[in-house]
């Protein structure tokens, strides 16, 4: 292959590293106005009344929304398709306020300085209701409430009992999971705690809008989900679809957190009241505290194992905290089963039972890894404890009991993202290669049960095994349209939505791949709802799998209407037609791209050269990932370093090896701080006390480990050039790789997130 | 008063208490320089000021009268851009221009750094995609090539 396995330069990198690139506060319009948010200081609280007279009289101010004076259109900010499977229980502004954070009102002014004022002149009186912060709790018997009102549903039929706090439910047996764990020859109950997490993208959210000389709404917003944008802004505006416009310019990092629909109707509807060009940039502080977040659960396993090393029964109960309201509520769930179980898809005895709950807390929402990555941190340690009992190594114990080519799962069919799932065989996994591999690197024999000392201090490794998904089957749609010009290039418009990934990058090379073209050759625009073709977004790892193949069958067309004018000027029949060095050849002669588009523009006939396809999948094949650290441990005082961390990964053909390590190294080191240094720390009250980058510690480059990448290439036949999906899947490590190692090293297990020197050392003091 | 930015003399009636990264994004539209936190713990506004590295949200205009402004705009460091580019180290590229001041003021000081040595000079810089590892495989090539570039 030409393009495609190359690792092409990024195209937009140039631009980007000289600060040339756009990203939406680089945007400013004449007559700019901005808009600061007012926001809740209680957990929980009724607003009795609210006065803005005081704020009103200052200069420069324009406009005040709050819950008086907009429409209340519930819906939900989660940013999916439609209809979406999270619960209908936000409006734009709400009378009742359910988090620290919540917003209560928004001001629009000449000026960010004004608006703060302004901001700080609102008089709000508020009835404090009690509030829920412990989420094993918000279930309880008298527990304060916190979506009370009737009109609060789920589109789709989906259980929901708000009066009780639940957001989301979940249930499906395989087997019978209490019959299975009798029958097996050791039993096992271990129950984890992950906690919030923060995208911490470099580049807060935010939005500017304006209206255009049709007085159409432009949108140009930092967002994962462009066409959801537009949906939903359109929902709650209550104007067509058609009188708005969203464009997506370059996105400083998602993670997830951007799939969230919050801001850009706020600022929309400023626009729409005043005809002002409106803009919000969240502060940090803001980002951390009034987006979104990792929903933090509690996940306890229940397995049996056989002394063959066979795994007998294996149960995940799964009590997931949504914080304030519902976002993802079922899916992000359901995923910590979808993603996991059919890892150990022989398992004759399986349940996933999972409940999620509203508390008084930041709300959660999508993050790289959704559900799995909550998940893995219990099963992770649960295999490597089933390991250990029967003395097998954790490696083989893994390639006994994993999934191979040719098998299914009965998970795949049986839970879905609000409906039921697809029947899927594994066509291909690289993950015995990955295990051997990664333990290659690692050193695995001769430091696994080693406990190597070196005065106080102890050495460990540990290991885990993973898979993710590629899309969501029969949900996920990505399109793409592609003309040809005079000069032999082509335009590919694509409505895939690049958040920093390389989307754009990747998905012109399987355009260039299938026409035989240079990537210069290919001029991409993706994400303007104006001018390119639909795409669910930048979620679930599914641009590359999705629209990727939308790209690869959009070029195939085109390369057909290429011979097609080629047969017309040559008078040779189409089948005596190939396509090389961008010629149409055929024995004994050759015709010039250029040529063919500019008899087909100019000359007879004429007409443009052009295609659209679009795509969906029948399966969402599997990558898979066996990740390995090794880790020192100070006995003395339970601090630990990452000596080493390894990820292996199989994402079947790297479109662009580059970029996949990236996605890889990004995935992990993200993965890597959220285990160890990033924590929400919250007082008693419910506000989050460390909203900064100075208190929430993300790794810097200094905190970084010897880190090693490897990709095991395999050939997915159901992905563009044998590709499936990379982004999310390593995130899911470095919290059981890492516990497993602490456990080799000094023989202790930590339940919850993150591992802290302090949890080691109470647990080392306990022995 | 006065400053100069990527060499520029610029004369303005701002006011003195205006933050540098506001002056330089609002007043000059140089909009390479990015804002991701406000408080000096991310980078992202990174500027160099009479040769040393800043971040420009915790300057105000009148503590940098007389003084030379470089920002992403107006720095000529071309194998620095290249090396980002061709080791893949750019991703969403909101952090770049910042890292990229910053590893040229690393690479002004010390052409040949060790990699403890680019760790610790970009521990200023956050960066939430790339994990950092092809960041400082970059910044190990751009002075590679810069020091061919001076003994050739």
């Amino acid at each position: 292959m030409k393009t495609v396995g190359k690792s092409v330069k990024k195209i937009d990198s140039l631009s980007l590293s000289t600060g040339r690139m756009k990203f939406y506060d680089d945007y400013s319009f004449p007559d700019e106005a901005y808009i600061k948010m007012l926001f809740s200081p209680h957990a929980h609280a009724k607003i009795l009344s609210i006065d803005t007279s005081q704020a009103e009289k200052i200069d420069g101010v324009i406009d005040i929304l709050h819950f008086k004076n907009v429409p209340r259109i519930l819906h939900t900010t989660a940013g999916q398709g439609f209809p979406e499977p999270s619960p209908y229980d936000a409006v734009m502004f709400d009378n009742i306020m359910r988090f620290v954070g919540d917003r209560v009102a928004a001001v629009l002014a000449e000026t960010p300085a004004i608006a703060i004022e302004a901001i700080s002149r609102i008089k709000v009186e508020y009835e404090i209701l009690e509030a829920v912060f412990d989420y094993e709790k918000s279930m309880d018997k008298g527990t304060t409430v916190l979506h009370s009102e009737k009109d609060k549903k789920y589109p789709i039929p989906i259980p929901y009992y708000p009066e009780k706090n639940i957001a989301a439910e979940v249930n499906i047996d395989i087997g019978n999971l209490e019959q299975g764990i009798v029958e097996s020859d050791y039993r096992f109950e271990e129950t984890f705690y992950t906690h919030y997490g923060a995208h911490a993208m470099l580049e807060p959210h935010g939005v500017v809008t304006y209206l255009d000389e049709n007085n159409r709404l432009v949108i140009i917003t930092a967002t994962q989900v462009p066409f959801h944008v537009r949906r939903i802004c359109a929902m709650v505006l209550q104007i067509p679809i058609k009188k708005i416009r969203v464009i997506k310019p370059r996105i400083g990092g998602g993670f997830g957190g951007k799939q969230e629909v919050f801001l850009e109707y706020v600022a929309g509807l400023f626009t729409l009241r005043t005809g002002r060009p409106a803009k919000i940039v969240y502060t940090r502080a803001e980002v951390f505290q009034s987006s979104r977040t990792r929903h933090p659960m509690r996940v306890t396993i229940r397995s049996g194992l056989n002394k063959n090393g066979q795994i007998h029964a294996l149960g995940i109960e799964a009590l997931m905290n949504t914080g304030a309201y519902g976002s993802h509520a079922l899916t992000v769930l359901s995923n910590g089963g979808s993603k996991v179980l059919p890892l150990t898809n022989k398992v004759p005895h399986q349940r996933f039972a999972g409940t999620t709950v509203y508390t008084n807390l930041p709300v959660g929402g999508a993050y790289r890894g959704y559900g799995a990555t909550q998940s893995y941190f219990a099963v992770g340690q649960v295999m490597d404890m089933m390991a250990r009992k029967i003395d097998l190594d954790v490696l083989d114990f893994y390639k006994q009991n994993t999934i191979k080519v040719g098998e299914s799962s009965p998970i795949f069919e049986k839970l879905g993202e609000g409906k039921e799932g697809v029947k899927m065989i594994v066509d291909s996994c690289g993950l015995e290669e990955c295990i051997d591999l990664g333990a290659k690197e690692i050193g695995w024999n001769s430091k696994r049960n080693k406990r190597i000392i070196n005065g106080t201090r102890a050495r460990g490794v540990g290991m885990v095994c993973l898979m993710q998904g590629s899309g969501i089957p029969r949900i996920d749609m990505g399109a793409a349209y592609m003309k040809m010009n005079e000069d032999g290039s082509f335009n590919l418009d694509i409505g895939a939505t690049d958040i920093g990934t390389g989307s754009d990058t990747i998905l012109g090379q399987i355009a260039a791949e299938t026409l035989g073209v240079d990537i210069e050759d290919i001029i991409v625009l993706s994400s303007d709802t104006d001018q390119t073709p639909f795409d669910v977004g930048a979620y679930a790892s599914s641009t590359t799998f999705i629209s990727g193949e939308a790209v690869r069958k959009c070029a195939l067309k085109i390369k057909e209407e290429i011979f097609k004018v080629a047969s017309e000027m040559a008078n040779i029949p189409i089948e005596k037609l190939e396509l090389k060095n961008k010629q149409v050849i055929w024995t004994g002669g050759k015709l010039d791209f250029k040529d063919i588009c500019i008899y087909a523009l100019y000359t007879n006939n004429q007409l443009q050269i052009q295609a659209t396809a679009s795509n969906i999948a029948d399966v969402s094949p599997p990558p898979f990932s066996a990740h390995f650290a090794e880790v020192e441990v100070d006995t003395a005082t339970g601090e630990f370093s990452i000596v080493k961390y390894v990820a292996a990964v199989d994402c079947g053909t790297a479109i662009n090896p580059k970029l996949a390590e990236g996605q890889v190294e990004g995935a992990v080191v993200n993965g890597l701080c959220w285990a160890l240094t990033e924590e929400y720390k919250f007082n008693e009250n419910g506000k989050m006390v460390n909203a900064d980058f100075g208190r929430y510690k993300i790794f810097t480059a200094a905190d970084l480990p010897d880190l090693k990448t490897i990709l095991v290439p395999t050939y997915e036949p159901s992905g563009p050039y044998g590709a499936k999906s990379v982004s999310e899947i390593a995130i899911n490590g470095p919290g059981p790789a890492i516990a497993n190692a602490i456990y080799d090293a000094v023989g202790i297990r930590i339940h919850s997130l993150p591992l802290t020197a302090e949890k080691i050392y109470e647990k080392l003091k306990q022995k | 008063m006065n400053l100069f930015v990527n060499g520029k003399k610029i004369t303005t009636s701002a006011s003195l208490t205006m933050r540098l990264v506001d002056f330089l994004r609002e007043n000059l539209e140089l909009t390479g320089t990015k804002e991701g936190c406000g408080e000096g713990e991310c980078g992202a506004c990174s500027v160099i000021i009479d040769g040393e590295l800043i971040n420009s949200c915790l300057v105000i205009l009148g503590q940098v009268q007389n003084k030379s402004i470089i920002t992403i705009e107006g720095l000529d460091e071309p194998e620095i851009s290249a090396a980002f580019e061709e080791t893949g180290a750019v991703q969403c590229g909101f952090c770049t221009p910042g890292m990229i001041i910053a590893s040229s003021v690393l690479l002004a000081k010390n052409p040949s750094p060790e990699e403890n040595e680019i760790k610790k000079a970009i521990s200023g810089n956050l960066c939430r995609c790339t994990g950092y590892t092809k960041i400082i495989e970059a910044i190990k090539k751009a002075g590679k090539e810069k020091q061919c570039g001076t003994s050739n």
